[in-house]
């Protein structure tokens, strides 16, 4: 099933260089650039889904059937564990559907 | 490093307060010509340790290379390459002196290494294209939900470190290991989630190109890329090289976790290629990256003398192997004629290529590139499709205008 490991038998190849040099680092991460638009149940989205990812992550998608956003509810809920209540996660498709399907 | 001292060391990435206007937003960004539309995005600016970049999301960051960065040459530049987390707790902390490499399971001597320990094993270099397996996706038609990339979903880097081998005999792989389970400092968001683990065959991971980099173009790893460490797994796609890699596992059965028997899987057929609703497919773990290429020196609608000779040049990747061939097409797909290869940096690197064409008649034409790689693939003329959006490969079609 699986295809051959590696194409080539290309080893790295040792090198001279220097060892590498570590120092601490501390970054900090931008805010979120956009925020759900209005729609019905904006409020109910809002809380729900910015908890695990800003909004663009939705607002980037093509426009998807109502079934479509559905199954990425449920996929939220079932497999990343989103604490979405069954009442909420139908407002949250309801906003989907209305906001970001196909006419 | 002590559970919670490393809980310390993360926190939740990028604020919950979405701003209305960002002040880290570039003012124009590219517009991908995706089936469908919704294909315009914002260059944020504001990244540490990461030029303009495009954003496909703040949170967990999803970062493009702006595709004009590829002309720069045949590597990718640290603070240009692509970023793509899959939970928003990411580490933006890291204390080198209390950094840890675990390698536990099936293996006669636990370890627990830090980074000056890791930096004492055999030094090793090697040039490889690190490419999400999602990469393009935005061209998929019928559309598919996921990161809406366009084609800067990649990168190619020359790493440096040492050998994932090396480190797993110190340990001792014990004979009834049947695969290694890496994970890193990232974190599910919610603690019953699934945490990001990937897995390769304990053969695949006795590699000799299989490395843990310390360093990235003879520079460290900006965080977003996994610094200090991450594994690099030549030829395959970017989800099996794990960033801020901390624990490697010897498993005595196959990984059954999420994220190796449920998400990244592909259609067990040619070029992962699958009828939208096809059913009784078989899927599996997505694997060996396959050929591509690019024009790197024209944009789409680029304006072009009729009949004169222009200069093209680009990017090419073999996939698991080297390029062997680059043609360039100025009339379609009708006729084609061989682009000259530029420096081979090793077989899993991009190779840059330069070609002279013959511009047509005035009106609207058609630049094709084509790869084919030193097993004998080329890229098909028709693109694949599959659900999860894997594996674009399809030749390249850059429209340009004649006058």
């Amino acid at each position: 099933m699986m295809a051959a490991i590696a194409g080539c038998l290309v080893s790295a190849a040792a090198v001279a260089a220097p060892a590498p040099v570590f120092k601490s680092q501390a970054i900090e991460l931008p805010a979120d650039a956009a925020a759900f638009p209005d729609g019905p149940n904006v409020k109910v989205v809002t809380q729900n889904c910015l908890a695990c990812h800003s909004a663009d992550m939705v607002l980037d998608q093509p426009l998807l059937p109502r079934a479509t956003w559905a199954a990425e509810v449920t996929k939220m809920r079932n497999v990343y564990k989103a604490p979405v209540s069954d009442a909420d996660a139908a407002l949250i498709v309801d906003y989907l559907a209305a906001t970001h399907s196909p006419p | 490093m002590s559970a919670p001292s490393r809980r310390a060391m993360l926190v939740q990435a990028g604020s919950m307060l979405a701003l209305a206007s960002a002040p880290g937003l570039a003012a124009t960004g590219p517009e991908f010509p995706f089936p469908g539309g919704n294909g315009a995005r914002p260059l944020a600016k504001d990244f540490p340790q990461k030029g303009n970049m495009v954003l496909q999301r703040s949170r967990p960051p999803l970062l493009e290379t702006p595709f004009t960065d590829f002309d720069s040459g045949v590597f990718t530049p640290n603070e240009k390459f692509f970023v793509r987390w899959h939970w928003s707790v990411i580490p933006t902390e890291i204390d080198p002196a209390a950094y840890r490499l675990k390698v536990r399971g099936q293996v006669e001597r636990e370890l627990s290494l830090s980074l000056s320990e890791l930096a004492g094993f055999e030094r090793v270099e090697i040039a490889a294209v690190n490419q999400c397996s999602g990469n393009s996706r935005g061209f998929f038609e019928p559309r598919v939900p996921g990161a809406q990339w366009g084609n800067g979903g990649m990168g190619n880097a020359r790493w440096s470190g040492v050998r994932l081998r090396d480190v797993l005999d110190k340990a001792g792989v014990k004979s009834g290991a049947v695969a290694a389970r890496f994970s890193g400092l990232d974190q599910p968001t919610v603690s019953e989630g699934p945490w990001f683990r990937k897995s390769l065959t304990i053969d695949h991971a006795r590699q000799p190109e299989v490395i843990i980099a310390t360093a990235m173009n003879g520079k460290p790893l900006p965080m977003l890329n996994g610094y200090p460490i991450r594994l690099v797994v030549p030829g395959w796609y970017s989800t099996y090289w794990i960033k801020t890699l901390n624990d490697i596992e010897l498993l005595d059965a196959p990984d059954d976790n999420y994220w190796m028997k449920t998400a990244y899987l592909i259609p067990d057929t040619p070029r992962a290629d699958i009828k939208p609703g096809q059913a009784g497919v078989t899927m599996v773990p997505i694997n060996r990256m396959v050929p591509r290429s690019f024009i790197t020196n024209l944009g789409a609608g680029a304006k072009l003398k009729a009949r004169s000779n222009a200069a093209i040049r680009g990017l090419a990747m073999g996939g698991d192997c080297g390029v062997a061939k680059v043609e360039v097409s100025a009339d379609g797909g009708q006729s084609w004629s061989d682009a000259k290869l530029g420096r081979d940096e090793g077989p899993y690197s991009f190779r840059q290529w330069t070609a002279k064409i013959r511009v047509p008649d005035a009106g609207d034409a058609t630049l094709l590139v084509r790869c084919t790689n030193t097993k004998g693939e080329a890229q098909p003329d028709k693109a694949n499709w599959n659900p999860s959006g894997f594996m674009r490969n399809v030749v390249e079609r850059l429209p340009v205008t004649v006058i």
